[in-house]
C-alpha cells in the first residue's frame, strides 16, 4: 500500500473517532445549551494551536458486554495548546461518549497529560462533563479517580491547575477540582455534587432539585467550590484567558510583565470613594480601582463570602495579589468563610511568586456564638499562618479601623509585612472607643451623675487619644503614614525595593497549618 | 423509634428549606439607624432598604429581588437580633 492510501485510511479511521458519540449524541448535548469537548478546547485555546492525543485509546471494560462496545477516545479528549501564546495541557471529558465516565483508560489518559503538564512545567486545564465512574469498570473506575487525585496533590502549587465544571461532576470526580487552584462554573450548566437529589431523597426524604442542590450558583455563592461564575461557556472561556494573562506558567517564574498603565482617576477618586464618617461603608474595590493599572482587577471569589476581597491586578506592569476588608458586606469582618477564602488566596500567591498587597479596614473577628461553634477560631487562625509563611513582597496599607486581631491578623508588620503604611483616617487600637472606654473608665461612669454624659466624654477622649495612626507609628509598627493620593506611588516604590527579597523559612517537610 | 430520639434526630438534622429572597434578614444583631422605604413602595433589586448599625459599622441593607414592599417588621432606634425579619418584600 502507498503512503497516500496509508494516509487515507488513517484519516477514515480519525474521522470516526472525532465523531465522539455520534450525531444524535451530539444533537443532545447541543440541546442542553452545551459545547462539545472538541468544540470547548477549540474555543478556549489559541486559534490553530491544539494538537490532539491518545484519540486511539481504547477502553479496558470486559464485563457486562462492554468488551463489544467501542468508545471513541475512551469519553475524553487529551491534548496540548497555547493560550495567549503559552503552552498549555488540556483535557475535555466528552460527555457524548458513555455520559463521559470514568474507566480505566479514560483515567489512564487524563494522568498522561497531567505528567506531561507536570514534566514540561505547564499549567493544566480540566473541563469536567462526566457522569462520573463507569459503574461497568468497577474498582479500576475508582482506582483512575485515586490516580488522578495524587497528581493534582503533587502539581499543586508547581503547576496552576484549572477545573472547568461544564456538566455533572457528581461523586467521587468532585475531588479532583476541589483539590485544584481554581474552579470555574457557569449557571445552570454546572452541578456539583457528592450525592445527587435522588440518593438525598431515598436516603434522608429530602427533596431538593440538582440546581438548589449544586447548581453554579450554590458553588459560586454558598459552598465557596468555585472560584468564577460564567452566565454562558463563552464567558467563562474568556474569564480563564484573562486569569491566565495574571498568573506565571508555573512556581518557579514570576507573571508575564505588561506595560505600565496609570488608573482611570476620573472614575475612581479616593477623595470620592472614601466616606468622611467612619461608620459609613464604601466598596473596597473602588479602592483598588484607584490604585491598579487601568483600573482593571480581576475578582477571585466574588460572590462567596464577600467581607474579603480578594483578586488579581496590575501594578507598573506587574501582577500584584490583592486582599481587601469589604465595608459594606457585613461590616468587613473576618468571620469563617472570609479567613479560609483569603488563607488559600494568600497562600496561592506566595507558591506563584505574586506579591501581596492588603488593604485594611475590619472592625475585627466576628463575634457570636454561631461563629464560636462554627471554629472561627481554627478558620480566623488560617489567616494568620498564611500571612505568616508567605515570603513573596507583602505590603499593607490600612486605610481606616484596624482592631484587634483583625488587625494582627491583616499582614501587620508582626507577621513580617515588608511595608505598613498608614492613611491618616487609619484608627489602630485594642478595641473600639465604644468597647474600650466602657471598660477602662467604667468605675468613673458608673459613678458620674451622668452616666451617659460621662460615657461619651470618655469614648471621645479614648477616641481622639488612639484611634489614630501615630500611637502605633510612635512604636514603628506603621512604616509611615502617607496621604491617600500616595498610595500608588508608594506601592510601586515598596514592590521596585522588594523585588530582589529572599526571605527563607525554616526547613521543615512541610508546616501544619489549621485546615 | 423513640419519641427522645425523633427529638434528638431533629436536633441534629434540620430539613432543608428553600430561601425565600423576599424575606430580608438582619445577618448580624444591632440597632436599625434609618429605613429608607414605606409600605407598598415598589424597589429594585440593589435599593438601600434601611441601615443598620452593628460592629462600628452603618451597615446598608439592600434588596435581593425586585417587588414591592409587603411590610415593614422594624422602627428606628430598634435593637434588633440576628436572622430577624426586617423587611418582607413581595
Amino acid at each position: 500500500m502507498s503512503i497516500n492510501s496509508k494516509t487515507r485510511e488513517l484519516k477514515s479511521k480519525m474521522q470516526l473517532l472525532l465523531q465522539g458519540g455520534g450525531e444524535k449524541a451530539v444533537e443532545k448535548q447541543k440541546a442542553t445549551g452545551k459545547l462539545t469537548a472538541r468544540e470547548r478546547i477549540l474555543e478556549l485555546l489559541d486559534y490553530g494551536s491544539f494538537h490532539e492525543y491518545d484519540l486511539f485509546i481504547q477502553h479496558s471494560g470486559k464485563d457486562f458486554d462492554m468488551d463489544k462496545k467501542i468508545l471513541p477516545g475512551d469519553g475524553v479528549v487529551t491534548g496540548t495548546g497555547t493560550i495567549n501564546g503559552y503552552p498549555i495541557c488540556i483535557y475535555a471529558q466528552d460527555f457524548t461518549v458513555a455520559g463521559g465516565s470514568l474507566g480505566y483508560m479514560h483515567a489512564k489518559k487524563i494522568c498522561k497529560i497531567m505528567d506531561h503538564a507536570m514534566k514540561l512545567k505547564t499549567p493544566i486545564i480540566g473541563i469536567n462533563d462526566s457522569g462520573g465512574a463507569r459503574i461497568q469498570e468497577g474498582v479500576n473506575a475508582l482506582a483512575g479517580y485515586g490516580d488522578i487525585f495524587y497528581r493534582n496533590t503533587m502539581a499543586s502549587g508547581v503547576i496552576p491547575q484549572i477545573s472547568v465544571i461544564l456538566g455533572p461532576c457528581a461523586g467521587g470526580a468532585v475531588y479532583s477540582p476541589a483539590l485544584t487552584d481554581f474552579v470555574f462554573v457557569v449557571d445552570k450548566i454546572s452541578k456539583m455534587f457528592i450525592t445527587g437529589p435522588d440518593v438525598i431523597k431515598t436516603v434522608l426524604g429530602e427533596e431538593i432539585s440538582q440546581e438548589d442542590l449544586g447548581g453554579a450558583r450554590v458553588h459560586a455563592e454558598i459552598s465557596g467550590n468555585a472560584h468564577f461564575f460564567a452566565e454562558s461557556e463563552l464567558e467563562c472561556f474568556e474569564q480563564i484567558k484573562t486569569l491566565f494573562s495574571y498568573i506565571p506558567w508555573n512556581n518557579t517564574k514570576k507573571a508575564e510583565s505588561f506595560a505600565s498603565k496609570k488608573p482611570k482617576s476620573k472614575d475612581y477618586k479616593i477623595s470620592q470613594i472614601f466616606p468622611k464618617e467612619p461608620s459609613q461603608p464604601y466598596d473596597v474595590r473602588n479602592i483598588i480601582k484607584s490604585i491598579a493599572d487601568n483600573s482593571e482587577f480581576l475578582e477571585v471569589h466574588e460572590l462567596f463570602a464577600p467581607n474579603i476581597v480578594v483578586g488579581f491586578s496590575r501594578i507598573n506592569g506587574d501582577t500584584v495579589g490583592f486582599v481587601a476588608n469589604q465595608p459594606i458586606a457585613l461590616a468587613g469582618v473576618l468571620d469563617c468563610n472570609s479567613s479560609d477564602k483569603a488563607a488559600r488566596f494568600i497562600r496561592y500567591c506566595d507558591a506563584f511568586n505574586i506579591p501581596l498587597i492588603t488593604l485594611e479596614d475590619l472592625p475585627g473577628y466576628l463575634p457570636g456564638v454561631n461563629q464560636e461553634h462554627a471554629g472561627v477560631i481554627r478558620h480566623g487562625a488560617k489567616i494568620l499562618y498564611a500571612y505568616s509563611e508567605a515570603t513573596v513582597p507583602k505590603i499593607t496599607v490600612i486605610l481606616r479601623k484596624a482592631y484587634g486581631g483583625g488587625y494582627i491578623a491583616m499582614c501587620s508588620n508582626h507577621l513580617k509585612a515588608d511595608f505598613v503604611f498608614a492613611w491618616p483616617t487609619a484608627e489602630i487600637a485594642v478595641m473600639g472607643p465604644e468597647g474600650a472606654a466602657n471598660i477602662i473608665f467604667k468605675s468613673e461612669i458608673m459613678s458620674a451623675e451622668n452616666p451617659e454624659e460621662m460615657r461619651k466624654i470618655k469614648i471621645q477622649e479614648y477616641r481622639e487619644k488612639f484611634a489614630n495612626p501615630y500611637v502605633a507609628a510612635s512604636y514603628g509598627y506603621v512604616d509611615a503614614v502617607i496621604q491617600p493620593a500616595e498610595t500608588r506611588d508608594f506601592i510601586i516604590h515598596a514592590l521596585s525595593i522588594t523585588k530582589n527579597k529572599q526571605t527563607e523559612n525554616p526547613s521543615k517537610k512541610h508546616g501544619i497549618p489549621p485546615f | 423509634m423513640s419519641e427522645k430520639n425523633k427529638d434528638q434526630r431533629a436536633y441534629y438534622r434540620q430539613l432543608y428549606i428553600k430561601v425565600d429572597p423576599g424575606q430580608i434578614y438582619a445577618f448580624i444583631p444591632g440597632t436599625i439607624i434609618d429605613i429608607f422605604v414605606k409600605k407598598g413602595q415598589s424597589v429594585k433589586k440593589g435599593d438601600s432598604l434601611c441601615s443598620l448599625h452593628a460592629m462600628k459599622m452603618d451597615n446598608i441593607i439592600t434588596s435581593t429581588i425586585d417587588g414591592k414592599i409587603k411590610a415593614i417588621n422594624i422602627k428606628k432606634g430598634q435593637v434588633v437580633s440576628k436572622n430577624d425579619v426586617l423587611i418582607e418584600i413581595d
